[in-house]
């Protein structure tokens, strides 16, 4: 089925003459960016054996673009679904789940023998936790607390405190050294990725993504709000549930194949809002997809080139994500 | 005894100040989500910490409790400039911003802690802990015993200026001047907090939500009592820390950010509607 949802701005129509939608330019432009990055990261500074170095970082890039692209998938979709544009699933506490998660394990079954596990296992039991976590967010919240940003918010904080604060605890009660091999994978890192893992993540965001895209009108129908999109036809529940388990997998894969990054949906799904002027999820989730992937890779490309490796994407994106978050903030009150 | 005594002292200052800091910011900025955690002021501590440890690392501890103080308090200033532009002060919006703000202030620090190696010692430092506080090493928290006074002693104009700006000003109150001082008060005093034992999360949200629940919001009358439960509570959290895994230790903001964390989450659930 298929909903109008023009937004308010909408371009003005002028008579005849054919003038491409603003979100198709915009996807454009950030697709060539996108390119741009990719060719700056697979070239810049090439030394040495070519063939290998090329291998590196193309597996590099086919990571960053998955972990990319989910994130910001993830973020569009709960924005939809929990109804405002500012929470994301980091900080509903997904994030600090993945942390936790790994923290216990460890604790379980000793940080040596877990990192021995068939990593196939792992990924699909840390798969399967956090889509439990999901679901639960959603049966719990999205549905007690309809329309209560208020209380989501303050739910989604104060569990990713809790979840730190156990994770904490545990973290206390493992053996210091194994605590280090441990503290390796919760900081994301492109170093170190697995190629069956990636293989798998593909397969797992791709068919994710599919998903997504044959929701994409009713996940606009669902934008205008319960009622409407009710009146309109669609189960808006089922479509929610749906989408909070999408967002489980599209969150859990990137994080359990590279760790936890907290800003980078936020920063990529809010900026192709701005630039897309648009909601209809045919526009944004392209737009947000190469965003995210763009952004992570130019970010990563800059720490390794210029910043010698002495710094963490991840914490780079938390600065000037949390800087970008405060304007948007501003900004949005303004109107 | 000389263990025992300057620990339940300091759990004492160090809960009442967290309680006081929260009941204050939530009465000044209207808000009851606001508090040290979420207005920034403790991750402003924090990056003060680390750039006195990384650039004046034999600095005695009054010189890092001064720099920690008056990064606190830029970082607090900050939080209000922000406030300020921020047209409707939507309940959930405030402490969002106060929240993200701290994470910018935490990012910076954990960048520069990661380039030096400090990342672990950072760790450390802002877990609140009580199990290193002995005799000399805990007597900074005097000064927030009379930053807390002081801030009963400003307690009904702090309630006024918490009424609205016009209101305080018809009263002939300098609202503006009263804000600055009462944040500057609780800034101040939580930032000692985090110098001599760390961070200690959820305390100044929760025991001010439950007071002002029992109490009412004259602040004059509520303080004492917000003080009493922030030490009652702070040192429940410390027996149970000590003997969850008895020979060790853990943290105590652990065992707070475990417990607080469902206490707080069962009281919003439940008083949802009242909420805001």
């Amino acid at each position: 089925m298929s909903v109008d949802t023009e937004p308010i701005r909408g371009e003005p129509i002028r008579g005849g003459t054919f003038r491409p939608r603003r979100s198709i330019v915009v996807t454009a432009v950030i697709g060539v960016a996108f390119l741009i990055a990719v060719a700056c990261f697979m070239t810049y500074d090439l030394r040495g054996s070519l063939s290998y170095a090329l291998e590196l970082r193309a597996r590099k890039v086919a990571a960053m673009t998955l972990v990319g692209v989910g994130l910001s998938v993830a973020t569009v979709l709960f924005h939809t679904v929990s109804g405002n544009r500012i929470l994301t699933p980091a900080l509903m506490g997904f994030d600090a789940l993945y942390i936790l998660l790994q923290t216990v394990a460890a604790y379980l079954f000793g940080t040596f023998a877990f990192l021995r596990i068939d990593v196939r296992v792992r990924f699909l039991g840390e798969l399967a936790v956090m889509m439990l976590f999901a679901l639960f967010l959603n049966h719990i919240f999205l549905r007690r607390t309809r329309g209560d940003v208020v209380l989501l918010m303050l739910a989604g904080v104060v569990m990713s405190g809790m979840f730190r604060a156990i994770g904490n605890l545990v973290a206390r009660l493992i053996d210091p050294n194994e605590f280090v091999a441990l503290q390796d994978r919760l900081f994301a890192s492109f170093s170190s990725v697995d190629e069956q893992l990636l293989g798998a993540s593909a397969v797992c965001v791709a068919v994710a993504l599919v998903v997504v895209w044959r929701m994409r009108y009713q996940l606009d129908a669902v934008a205008l709000g319960h009622d409407h999109a009710s009146s309109l036809g669609v189960d808006v529940d089922r479509v929610t549930r749906v989408s909070m388990a999408l967002v489980a997998v599209l969150v859990a894969v990137p994080t359990a194949l590279v760790g936890a990054i907290t800003f980078l949906g936020l920063l990529a799904s809010n900026g192709v809002y701005l630039a897309t002027r648009t909601f209809r999820h045919r526009s944004t989730v392209p737009a947000a997809a190469l965003a995210g992937a763009t952004i992570l890779i130019a970010a990563q490309f800059v720490i390794e080139e210029f910043f010698a490796f002495n710094t963490r994407a991840s914490m780079v994106l938390a600065f000037f994500g949390g800087i970008a978050f405060i304007a948007l903030l501003l900004k949005e009150q303004r109107r | 005894m000389t263990s025992r005594i300057p620990r339940t002292i300091a759990i004492i200052l160090a809960g009442s100040a967290m309680a006081v800091a929260g009941l204050t910011m939530q009465t000044l900025t209207r808000n009851r989500f606001v508090a040290p955690d979420t207005a920034g002021t403790l991750d402003a501590a924090t990056l003060g910490l680390v750039l006195g440890a990384m650039y004046v690392p034999s600095a005695p501890i009054y010189l890092r409790m001064v720099i920690a103080v008056v990064f606190a308090l830029a970082g607090t200033g900050l939080f209000l400039l922000l406030l300020q532009r921020l047209q409707f002060r939507d309940i959930v919006v405030v402490p969002l911003m106060g929240l993200m703000l701290g994470a910018v202030f935490n990012a910076a620090s954990v960048f520069l802690a990661y380039r030096e190696g400090l990342l672990q010692t950072l760790v450390t430092w802002i877990s609140g802990d009580f199990s290193g506080t002995l005799r000399g090493r805990y007597e900074l928290l005097y000064v927030v015993a009379a930053l807390t006074i002081l801030t009963y002693w400003f307690a009904e104009r702090f309630t006024i200026a918490g009424i609205g700006r016009d209101f305080a000003v018809n009263l002939g109150l300098d609202h503006g001047r009263t804000v600055l001082i009462g944040m500057g008060l609780v800034a101040s005093s939580s930032a000692v907090v985090v110098v001599v034992v760390g961070e200690i999360p959820l305390l100044g949200l929760v025991v001010p939500n439950i007071v002002t629940l029992a109490l009412g919001d004259r602040l004059r009358r509520v303080l004492p009592v917000a003080a009493v439960a922030g030490a009652i509570l702070l040192l429940l959290a410390d027996i149970g820390s000590r003997t969850v895994r008895h020979p060790y230790e853990v943290p105590v903001g652990v065992v707070l950010g475990v417990v607080g964390g469902f206490a707080f989450l069962a009281i919003v659930l439940r008083s949802r509607g009242r909420v805001g």
